[in-house]
């Protein structure tokens, strides 16, 4: 009967003491768990590029080597992926941010008719799911017969899922956008193409940056759209997928870390260049 | 410029003119294609032709209306769990991040940076059978001996999940973030509970993050099929998977083409019943 403890006042006062620990920073413990879980996969992505693996998998941790490093293009097949994605997200990042930003200012600069059809156009693709843009395209370019697919159909696949984000990102800054600077100008005699030259482009230049990068990022991470379009060319990602069903060779969570570092180096040192910033002002 | 200042009212449609006619050859006009292809009969050898063959779709129901609605299910299910797991981080950023906001947002992002499919392997290596996890779990009894991770709807579901997740947490946030904090402090000055102010006064005006987030991780997780390729066994295969091999290893477009339309409608009926469960509690809400 008596078996169960019965806490004295010290012991009830230490128990309350870690409850309200617990209660007070429950929220905060959740969050870094959370952390963890979220980077997780990329730690293991990152330890992987270490293996040494003894079998065509790499899934279990074998032994440490830099070789994978060393040798990062040793896979016939990879250095020529890494460079046709890049090569493709930099040209269709540029087109795709041109057409977008111009489509942004027309819509939060002008009154037209026919605004509410482009919002509903821009809005569409972004909430299509990817295997329906690709293969929607796919049909399109299967029925058109003097298409080769390859290069070109994966630039423009790449231009039009992109198109949206960069007009989204572009049209966020603009609406926030001080008219009276442009009027000012346009008052002290600049003529609208000055006006533009001068005053819109330096202040929406990092709505616009923001645009490229974004593009960029979509494009060289697309998988899906890409595999519906690309012919006999291969993509990185199109390159992983192609090695993850004979066993992923480590050289590809080599890129993948390098790839992570390179975009949070880029994203922190954006972060803490704003904070400087925010700090003298 | 005087060409512009003559024909001030063409200025818009200039700017608009290619971008529009990009989205519209290579994204309206390939839905008709495919709306056309999907009514087609035929085979790859002795070509297609235009039939109004309505069958695709029955056909496509009838033989796959299990993978159908497991993607609803699976994208269902994922959308819940990424709400539930990030609104909770999504409050604690926007609400005690203080001046670290910015760079908590970035480590959200960040995982993000490794290509999808490298994240997606990641998950396997994670959940594979002489893992960590299995090997933990199966210590603690909570699986059999001979029990796995991988191969299960509930791997696909993890993956589904954890790919998805920037894409609910980041809306969260944003909505959170815009909430005056002494619309709290009132509530709290008459009275109100920490919980009753926060159901009552912050899940409210965060309803905006929740349903632009739910409908940003629903949709592309409902056509997935990468995770269930690399994480799935055949039985966890959503439509994504048979429209895919469908259409790049069976080369029959007419079926795949009928299967893409279906997906298409199933979400947006899934999309409108779900818009008016969330309307029509805004409407009480703003009624209490």
């Amino acid at each position: 009967m008596s078996s169960i403890a019965v806490p004295n006042a010290r012991e009830r006062n230490v128990l309350a003491g870690a409850l309200a620990f617990v209660r007070r920073h429950v929220l905060t413990v959740y969050s870094l768990l959370f952390f963890a879980y979220l980077l997780l996969p990329i730690a293991v992505v990152m330890v992987f590029s270490f293996n040494h693996p003894t079998g065509k998998f790499n899934y279990t941790w074998q032994g440490f080597t830099w070789d994978n490093w060393r040798y990062w293009d040793g896979v016939p097949g990879i250095r020529s992926a890494i460079f046709l994605s890049l090569e493709i997200g930099l040209v269709a990042s540029l087109i795709a941010t041109a057409l977008g930003t111009m489509i942004a200012l027309a819509l939060v600069r002008y009154g037209f008719r026919g605004r509410a059809t482009t919002n509903i156009l821009i809005f569409l693709p972004l909430s299509t799911p990817e295997i329906v843009l690709g293969a929607s395209l796919l049909t399109l370019f299967l029925n058109l017969s003097f298409v080769t697919f390859g290069f070109w159909t994966i630039l423009i696949a790449h231009i039009m899922f992109c198109i949206s984000f960069a007009v989204v990102t572009v049209k966020a800054r603009l609406v926030g956008f001080d008219r009276h600077l442009e009027e000012a100008a346009m008052d002290l005699g600049a003529n609208e193409w000055t006006t533009f030259r001068k005053v819109t482009l330096p202040l929406t230049a990092p709505a616009i940056l923001a645009a490229l990068l974004l593009c960029f990022a979509i494009s060289i991470d697309d998988f899906v759209v890409t595999y519906f379009n690309s012919g006999s060319e291969v993509t990185f990602p199109l390159f992983v997928w192609g090695a993850a069903r004979i066993g992923a060779p480590p050289q590809v969570n080599v890129i993948g870390t390098a790839i992570f570092i390179v975009a949070v180096t880029a994203m922190l040192f954006n972060v803490l260049y704003q904070r400087r910033r925010e700090v003298r002002a | 410029m005087s060409f512009f200042h003559r024909h001030r009212g063409l200025t818009p449609y200039l700017l608009l003119g290619p971008g529009i006619a990009w989205l519209a050859v290579f994204f309206v006009v390939p839905l008709g294609f495919l709306a056309y292809q999907s009514l087609q009969s035929g085979n790859f050898d002795i070509g297609y032709a235009f039939t109004w063959s309505w069958g695709n779709y029955w056909h496509a129901i009838r033989d796959y209306h299990a993978q159908f609605v497991r993607s609803l299910e699976y994208a269902g299910l994922a959308t819940v769990l990424a709400l539930v797991i990030s609104y909770p981080v999504a409050y604690w950023i926007a609400f005690r991040g203080g001046r670290w906001k910015n760079l908590l947002l970035l480590f959200i992002v960040a995982p993000f940076f490794v290509t999808y499919l490298i994240r997606t392997l990641a998950w396997e290596t994670i959940l594979s059978d002489n893992g960590f996890v299995v090997n933990t779990l199966q210590s603690l009894h909570v699986l059999g001996p001979s029990g796995r991770l991988l191969a299960t709807s509930a791997a696909v579901v993890t993956g589904i999940t954890y790919n998805f997740l920037p894409f609910m947490a980041l809306p969260l946030y944003v909505s959170l973030e815009q909430i005056d904090g002494s619309l709290i402090e009132a509530a709290e000055d008459l009275y109100a509970s920490k919980l009753q102010a926060f159901l009552r006064v912050t899940l409210p005006l965060s309803l905006p993050g929740v349903v632009a987030g739910t409908l940003l991780t629903f949709i592309p997780a409902a056509g997935d099929f990468i995770n269930a390729q690399l994480l799935g066994a055949p039985e966890n295969h959503m439509i994504g998977n048979v429209i895919q091999s469908k259409f790049l290893e069976l080369t029959d477009y007419p079926a795949a083409a009928s299967m893409s339309f279906i997906l298409m409608g199933g979400i947006l009926v899934a999309v409108a019943i779900y818009a008016r469960i969330v309307g029509t509690e805004q409407l009480t809400g703003t009624a209490a």
